[in-house]
């Protein structure tokens, strides 16, 4: 097997793995390396061809592809080198790394790695859903990917299940490409998808929303020809009555994302059980020194620029971190409690201004997000509607945090 | 009549009831700031969308190559467009922002490529 040495690795190619090399190469790391598995760069941005990207960092409505083309010129410009068609396979504790291209093996020992692999779609719900399994059931991405960078059209009459923005977006775009998209639904009581997208992608369309529905039976003979779906009662169950056959050749599944993170449990980082992503200090690393992480693969974010400006801070940190430039403050733990799904990071030290990312349980209006040292009160931030399918994020100042021994993060 | 809007145009989502003639709007609220009445106003009387799509591709190396209207169209003209693409291929090579319609359907607005396709077999 063929060894190697490099001082930063940056495993996916998508715009968080974009991000974060050229932060990195700005900041002086010149030894870099970016390995993307699939034969082009951008992620899951060349398949989103619906606007929409950028309105945070290049104040414009831009496509997937367009944003993703802003950075490929940056990456080129620095002559940051890139591996395509390259998978990481495994990966330990020590940040020694075993890539396969082209029917061969590389070991690649690194001095500091990001983890920028993104995520991979949910398909758990579909499997307790009882019926025979015949063709014509995908995951929305997958459909996204063969409609628009493939050419093949998956069906005439589709239904979908789950509203997340994937969901929604294909709807439109199966709609728009000929298809009739009968409903899309969806288990909990709102919609899990941005409103930018109930209102264009559905209601442009006329497409009816079914909430607090499910998929209760798949029936065809080797094609779907119909979808049984019903109501969820406030338990969770089945409301009894409620039960309505759709004849459809297709069903999609939008019921989420998880962060891909086969690589980092193989490593020993560890993760956090609500996102499902490292457990991370307010410099995006891990506990496994020298190892970061951002993008999807840390949480599933719903705007790109957020994903990107989480990526540079985190590519400039393994820069500070390879020069030894980094200050190491205390280590104070992050908590959160009523109203909030998730808080990121979960780490901080007293050193450096401080972005909390984290989502809400269940929509709401006129919320108050608190953050408090026991009874103290570091901050308070007033939001007119709070929804899980958007991201907050709050930043504190490094004088919030002086002589702070923790905090816990509400809303109410 | 009256009718209800979710504002898009930012977080706050405000819901907004507005009522309204084919003349005009007569009485609108909900809204914290007036982006939110003029977003309301324009879906009443002249909704407008920039469509994304693809056009398929000859001598290309991808089947497809992704595009846009590169100016917000009207709502109605949608799938009147969507027709037009349906019937057109490009030929590659095509780079980033090449205009591959010109006003397409009269709009004034062009299609153009949302990324670069290299000459290749396909
Ligand atoms: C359908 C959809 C619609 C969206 N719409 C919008 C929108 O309208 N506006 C907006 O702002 N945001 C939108 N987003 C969100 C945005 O696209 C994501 O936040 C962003 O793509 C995340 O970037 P990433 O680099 O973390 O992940 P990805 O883009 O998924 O990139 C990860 C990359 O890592 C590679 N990889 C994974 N594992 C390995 C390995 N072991 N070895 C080598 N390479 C590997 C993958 O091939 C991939 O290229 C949307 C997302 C989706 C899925
Ligand atoms: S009305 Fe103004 S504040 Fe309310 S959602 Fe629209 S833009 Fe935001």
């Amino acid at each position: 097997m063929l060894k190697s040495l490099c001082d930063l690795l940056i495993i996916g190619g998508g715009p968080a793995g974009l991000a974060a090399a050229i932060a990195a190469k700005e900041a002086g790391v010149e030894d870099l390396l970016i390995v993307e598995r699939e034969d082009y760069l951008g992620g899951i941005l060349n398949q989103c061809i619906h606007d929409g990207f950028g309105l945070e960092i290049f104040k414009e409505s831009l496509t997937g592809p367009e944003y993703a083309a802003k950075f490929f010129s940056k990456v080129k410009k620095l002559r940051i080198p890139v591996m395509t068609k390259t998978m990481v396979i495994s990966m330990n504790q020590t940040k020694e790394v075993i890539l396969s291209s082209k029917n061969r093996l590389l070991q690649l020992r690194a001095k500091a790695i990001i983890l920028a692999m993104g995520c991979r779609e949910r398909t758990g719900a579909a499997v307790g859903i009882p019926g025979p399994r015949p063709a014509g059931i995908y995951t929305a991405g997958v459909a996204q990917n063969l409609i628009n960078i493939r050419n093949i059209m998956i069906g005439k009459r589709v239904l979908i299940l789950g509203s997340g923005d994937i969901g929604l977006i294909m709807a439109r775009s199966l709609t728009l490409e000929g298809a009739r998209v009968l409903a899309v639904v969806e288990i909990l009581p709102y919609p899990s998808g941005l409103p930018r997208n109930i209102v264009q992608c559905l209601e442009d369309f006329n497409i009816p929303l079914f909430l607090s529905h499910t998929v209760v039976n798949i029936e065809g003979d080797g094609r779907v020809d119909s979808v049984a779906i019903a109501r969820v009662g406030s338990r969770g169950g089945i409301v009894p009555g409620t039960k309505q056959r759709i004849s459809c050749d297709t069903l999609l599944l939008s019921v989420g994302l998880i962060p891909e993170n086969e690589l980092s449990r193989q490593a020993g980082v560890i993760l956090d059980e609500k996102t499902l992503g490292p457990v991370v200090d307010e410099n995006g690393e891990t506990n496994i020194p020298g190892v970061f992480a951002c993008g999807n693969v840390l949480q599933v974010h719903d705007l790109v620029d957020y994903a990107t400006i989480e990526a540079r801070r985190v590519g400039e940190s393994a820069a500070s971190y390879l020069m030894g430039r980094r200050k190491r403050g205390r280590r104070i733990r992050t908590q959160f409690g009523h109203g909030l799904r998730y808080l990121l990071p979960q780490w901080i030290s007293d050193q450096n201004d401080v972005i909390l990312s984290m989502r809400v349980s269940s929509p709401g209006k006129d919320k108050t997000l608190l953050i408090k040292d026991g009874k103290r009160l570091i901050k308070e931030v007033f939001y007119r509607s709070v929804n899980p399918a958007e991201m907050l994020r709050v930043r504190l100042k490094r004088e919030d945090l002086y002589g702070i021994d923790g905090f816990k993060v509400t809303i109410k | 009549m009256t009718k209800r809007f979710l504002c898009i145009i930012c977080p706050n989502s405000c819901l907004i009831e507005v009522d309204y003639t084919q003349r005009g709007v007569r009485r609108i609220g909900g809204s914290l700031c007036k982006k939110g009445d003029d977003y309301v106003q324009k879906e009443l009387f002249f909704p407008t969308r920039v469509l994304t799509s693809s056009l398929r591709v000859t001598n290309g190396e991808l089947p497809l190559v992704s595009v846009k209207t590169n100016q917000p169209i009207p709502k109605a003209k949608i799938m009147e467009i969507m027709k037009i693409l349906r019937q057109t291929t490009a030929s590659a090579p095509i780079k980033i922002g090449d205009i591959l319609i010109k006003s397409v359907a009269q709009t004034g607005a062009d299609i153009v490529a949302t990324k670069g396709i290299k000459g290749g077999t396909s």
